[in-house]
């Protein structure tokens, strides 16, 4: 009898085991899947890197026949894309947030916070067709006019908005992006106000003050971390966005001074030229670009992650 | 007297208090409206362009050439839901127990913790880029697109998300469950696989779920794994048909024809998508009541 216990004591130890490291081993695949995808990367990329120095990432040249490469153009758009994208979308998902945590009636929360998170739902080809084929001739009828009417003729930024009112663009992609981002960001904001400690808000109110000025004074303060984490978070985004932008962006190897001109992006120039290109010099190079973005984007995802994170450990020992 | 003179002095910056306690709590309104007009817009042109191109054909025929009057999008359909059924085969059983060691095993540890880092950037990691790592390690290695190569492309942008909601649903189940269960002699593996994860069934459910409506509008990381394919194939280890990539091809082309079933397939792939998620919310709010 004893001995049997025993036996199956130990029976039962081996499987804990088992299922402890299977468990760990497929937690630990993860890890292995960034590194993985750091390190084949960089092998496919080599070549370019070796044949083009550190200077591939300044150099503007893109010739495909020639054989030179140069990742500046796509990594300029990028940057450029993600920049306006989030100038547009951040007062925006703030408004959202604050709506959502402070105006909305508690009814109403549920379903205006689940509208919000379809749109973040939505497949980015959707908002390419979208962005092409309705809002960019719109955008070049009326948007684009009136913008050169009236930011364009302020001296200095108003080469931004001049040239030809094409509609398909870098600005078109930012608004485009803008879109996208907004209910990823607002939904983090809106997770992040929750967590102010009500007695806060109240005590604000208690004294005289506005909702204004409890969101101004109270809320954002105290959730600052959370919401810049949130911002970088919807940038992470907005950096590796393919599709939306390969509709709208115009796919042009140049760097222009007007925002309304065409440019590319790294991950429209490797949804357009991957498929086709030769081995050699040009997939290298496309590689190239996959690392850059991949790093970019990790880089500003884990300031992000950071970020949250102190957030949340405020939120332990605040309450 | 010494009130009403405060009051009077006060008057004007209360005022202002005021307006831009309005003008903020305005400007807040519109931009909800902003984001719920551009919702609405966008499934509104879905609906135009879309449904008079949903018939029975689109069920039953493959995709047409160019220019041609008939056609669907069968190949495409029946490409999508292999690829995406493969993946949530592939991914749910790994998702589920990486989230299992975050939870159970790892805890506090700091391999959890740097797991769990590394999950949340992966999260939200570029899908091109999974794209270009999974041509690297498997197209290029086979020599040929694949099936097979989309469905790991697919799992690798899966797993995370199944990962995260598993470990934050786990974390709901109270420890005095795991408790009772441990006094009854039961091993951690069992507590751990009988107790914890069957209670917390649903949440993990609507974590699958999620994954699945995430990948199935996924295109970037097909372009060069999957690829496409313009006939009916049920070979996995082929380039492999799928919607995404096929409404991409269409609605860049010039054909009249080929545009209409991208509006078409655009309509089912959103619809299917947000009933995903609408189900996936409703099934877990059930839970949470319950």
């Amino acid at each position: 009898m004893n001995n049997k216990q025993i036996q199956i004591a130990k029976r039962q130890q081996i499987q804990d085991l088992i299922f402890q490291y299977t468990t760990q081993f497929f937690a630990c695949g993860v890890l292995l899947a960034l590194a993985g995808i750091i390190v084949s990367l960089f092998i496919d990329a080599w070549p370019a890197l070796h044949q083009f120095g550190p200077g591939f990432f300044f150099s503007t040249e893109w010739d495909i026949i020639g054989g030179e490469f140069g990742g500046f153009v796509a990594i300029y758009g990028t940057l450029l894309t993600s920049l306006i994208a989030l100038v547009i979308a951040v007062p925006l998902s703030f408004g959202i947030a604050v709506f959502l945590t402070e105006i909305c009636p508690a009814r109403l929360r549920r379903p205006f916070g689940t509208a919000i998170e379809l749109l973040a739902a939505v497949p980015s080809i959707i908002y390419g067709m979208f962005g092409l084929f309705f809002f960019v001739p719109l955008f070049a009828k009326y948007v684009e006019p009136a913008l050169a009417a009236t930011l364009g003729q302020i001296p200095v930024i108003g080469i931004l908005f001049s040239g030809s009112f094409n509609g398909i663009g870098v600005l078109c992609a930012g608004l485009i992006l803008a879109m996208m981002i907004l209910p990823f960001i607002a939904s983090i904001m809106r997770d992040v106000f929750e967590i102010v400690p009500p007695v806060l808000k109240e005590s604000a109110y208690g004294i005289g003050c506005t909702t204004w000025e409890v969101i101004c004074r109270i809320v954002l303060p105290y959730t600052s971390t959370g919401v810049i984490g949130g911002i970088m978070l919807g940038l992470g985004r907005a950096l590796g966005e393919t599709m939306a932008v390969t509709f709208v962006i115009g796919n042009a190897h140049s760097i222009s001074p007007s925002l309304f001109a065409a440019g590319s992006s790294i991950a429209s120039t490797l949804a357009n030229e991957f498929g086709e290109a030769e081995e050699g010099a040009h997939l290298s190079s496309l590689f190239a670009l996959g690392l850059a973005l991949f790093i970019i984007t990790l880089i500003i995802l884990t300031l992000a992650k950071w970020m949250l994170i102190r957030m949340e450990k405020a939120k332990g020992v605040k309450t | 007297m010494n009130t009403a003179n405060h009051t009077k002095q006060n008057s004007p910056l209360f005022a202002k208090r005021k307006l831009s306690n309005f003008i903020g709590l305005s400007l807040s309104i519109s931009a909800m409206l902003i984001g719920m007009a551009i919702l609405l817009w966008i499934l509104t042109i879905l609906f135009v362009k879309g449904f008079s191109e949903i018939d029975l054909e689109i069920f039953t025929a493959s995709v047409p050439g160019p220019g041609s009057k008939n056609g669907g999008l069968l190949n495409a359909i029946v490409g999508s839901l292999l690829l995406v059924g493969t993946c949530t085969l592939v991914s749910t059983p790994i998702g589920v127990l990486a989230g299992l060691y975050l939870s159970e095993y790892g805890d506090r540890s700091r391999i959890a913790a740097i797991t769990r880092f590394i999950t949340d950037i992966m999260l939200s990691a570029p899908s091109i880029v999974i794209g270009l790592f999974v041509y690297a390690i498997f197209v290029a290695q086979i020599k040929h697109f694949s099936g097979w190569a989309g469905t790991v492309a697919l799992a690798l942008i899966a797993v995370p998300v199944i990962v995260r909601t598993t470990e934050n649903m786990l974390r709901l189940v109270p420890g005095s469950l795991r408790e009772a269960a441990y006094a009854l002699g039961a091993p951690k593996w069992k507590v751990a696989f009988k107790v914890t994860l069957k209670a917390a069934q649903s949440g993990v459910m609507t974590g699958i779920l999620l994954a699945i409506a995430r990948v199935s509008g996924e295109t970037a990381p097909l372009l060069f794994t999957a690829l496409n394919n313009q006939f009916f194939s049920l070979n996995m280890n082929a380039p492999m048909a799928n919607l995404p990539v096929t409404i991409f091809q269409f609605a860049m082309s010039p054909y009249d024809n080929w545009n209409g079933l991208a509006w078409g397939g655009a309509l089912l792939i959103t619809m299917a998508v947000l009933l995903i998620n609408i189900v996936a919310r409703l099934a877990f709010k059930k839970e949470k009541l319950s």
